[in-house]
């Protein structure tokens, strides 16, 4: 298994965001809300995640970016956040989706490729390799695979057809 | 809404609205009868990037309309002469071949266009360009692709794509005329000054259809109206179809 560490200025800068954040532990609470769609990856590693803030008493409020304008998981990655935060006794009053700055892969974690990888998706990369066998020979089959944010490529060494997590 | 130039803004922004849903709506169409799987999924991926869209800007109307109403109700219950989207993004989708070429006409202006209204003083409007610019880029690689691989294909595949090419051109020239609306948000740098960008799109549509081993046919005649409101029959059906459900049972929810 191939290991990516690359961490990019993007992902530093969200990483200081938490780091400096003065409410952490709510922060770690949403590290258990997956993507419904990519069920491996936190909404913290994919990126969508933008900022938490606790107010008054137990109520906080989130901040959250589409991948895609047209991401028809957004709703449910609301109500998850809502749900995982009153488990943990806090009162989400607004989970607000924001457009800027406007999400791209680089903002996706060291930690969130490699899961993505685990599962046989190749992760954003400037080269695609195929996550079965590592090679380099691979195919475009469409440039959409199962959900906007993927495509679909095969493999011309081991013959497997993989999405790829698009670089975007 | 507080003054005229809000009313411009609400209009110009519900123009916008109206071309992507408009256009979300007729690709979805082709949803489960793509030509194979592939491509089906690609081009409901891409009808739902125009649906997404469209809720950005009519979230963005309502907010400047500032009268209670949602993006859900600016979406089902206006009727066909209250829509203005442009008359291109309306047409039946035919065949595959002229779906592929409206939608690389409508690619290679949305490229150009959000590009200027990045740079637009409307921050709101300015950051939903920013989201736009890249899905947009990425659906001109394919349709670009498209146009090639069809236009130097088979007898038949370059035929289809020329036919569509003919029907299609006398639509495009409503990309480019400005609205009045249009036109007084250009004074703040709001709005994208359409006319400006006809002739790069252009060039650019010509160099690729010519390279495509199409012709560019020679224009006499052209169609225009959408945003006054004015449609083809075409508008009527395809808002039945996506209304039915909210008029007979108003506010339903999945």
């Amino acid at each position: 298994m191939q290991h990516i560490s690359l961490v990019t200025p993007e992902y530093a800068d969200r990483r200081a965001i938490r780091a400096n954040s003065d409410c952490p532990q709510l922060w770690d609470i949403l590290d258990d809300v997956f993507d419904p769609e990519l069920p491996a990856v936190t909404i913290w590693d994919l990126g969508i995640l933008v900022n938490v803030q606790a107010l008054d008493g137990n109520d906080c409020k989130v901040v959250v970016s589409p991948t895609y304008s047209g991401c028809p998981a957004i709703g449910v990655i609301s109500d998850d956040i809502k749900i995982a935060l009153q488990h943990a006794g806090f009162n989400c009053v607004e989970v607000q989706v924001s457009l800027a700055p406007a999400w791209c892969t680089d903002l996706i974690s060291p930690a969130g490729k490699t899961a993505m990888l685990q599962q046989g998706i190749a992760p954003p990369a400037d080269k695609v390799v195929c996550p079965q066998c590592q090679s380099e020979s691979v195919a475009l089959i469409s440039q959409f695979g199962s959900t906007a944010c993927k495509a679909l490529y095969r493999c011309k060494s081991c013959l497997e057809p993989f999405d790829y997590f698009k670089d975007f | 809404m507080k003054n005229l130039n809000d009313t411009a803004l609400y209009n110009y922004v519900l123009g916008l609205a109206d071309d992507a849903l408009i256009l979300g709506q007729r690709t979805s169409e082709w949803c489960s009868r793509g030509p194979f799987l592939e491509e089906d999924i690609a081009l409901s991926n891409l009808a739902l990037d125009y649906i997404g869209r469209a809720r950005m800007y009519y979230q963005y109307a309502a907010q400047i309309e500032d009268k209670g109403r949602s993006e859900d109700d600016l979406a089902y219950f206006r009727d066909e002469r209250q829509y203005t989207n442009l008359l291109i993004n309306e047409l039946p989708n035919f065949d595959f071949g002229f779906s592929i070429v409206r939608q690389y006409l409508i690619d290679t202006h949305a490229c150009l266009y959000l590009e200027q209204l990045q740079q637009s003083s409307d921050q709101h409007l300015s950051q939903i360009a920013a989201k736009a610019i890249k899905e947009s880029r990425y659906h001109l690689k394919r349709s670009e692709t498209w146009i090639l691989q069809l236009g130097q294909g088979t007898v038949e595949s370059s035929e289809r794509l020329q036919n569509a090419i003919d029907e299609l051109w006398g639509y495009t020239p409503e990309m480019f005329i400005s609205t009045p609306f249009e036109t007084q948000l250009l004074a703040t740098k709001t709005a994208v000054a359409r006319e400006s960008l006809k002739e790069k799109w252009t060039a650019q549509v010509t160099a690729h259809i010519k390279a495509s081993d199409l012709q560019i046919p020679e224009q006499q005649w052209q169609v225009v109206g959408g945003r006054k409101g004015d449609h083809s029959e075409h508008l009527g059906h395809l808002l039945a179809n996506m209304q039915i459900i909210q008029r007979s049972y108003p506010g339903l929810e999945w």
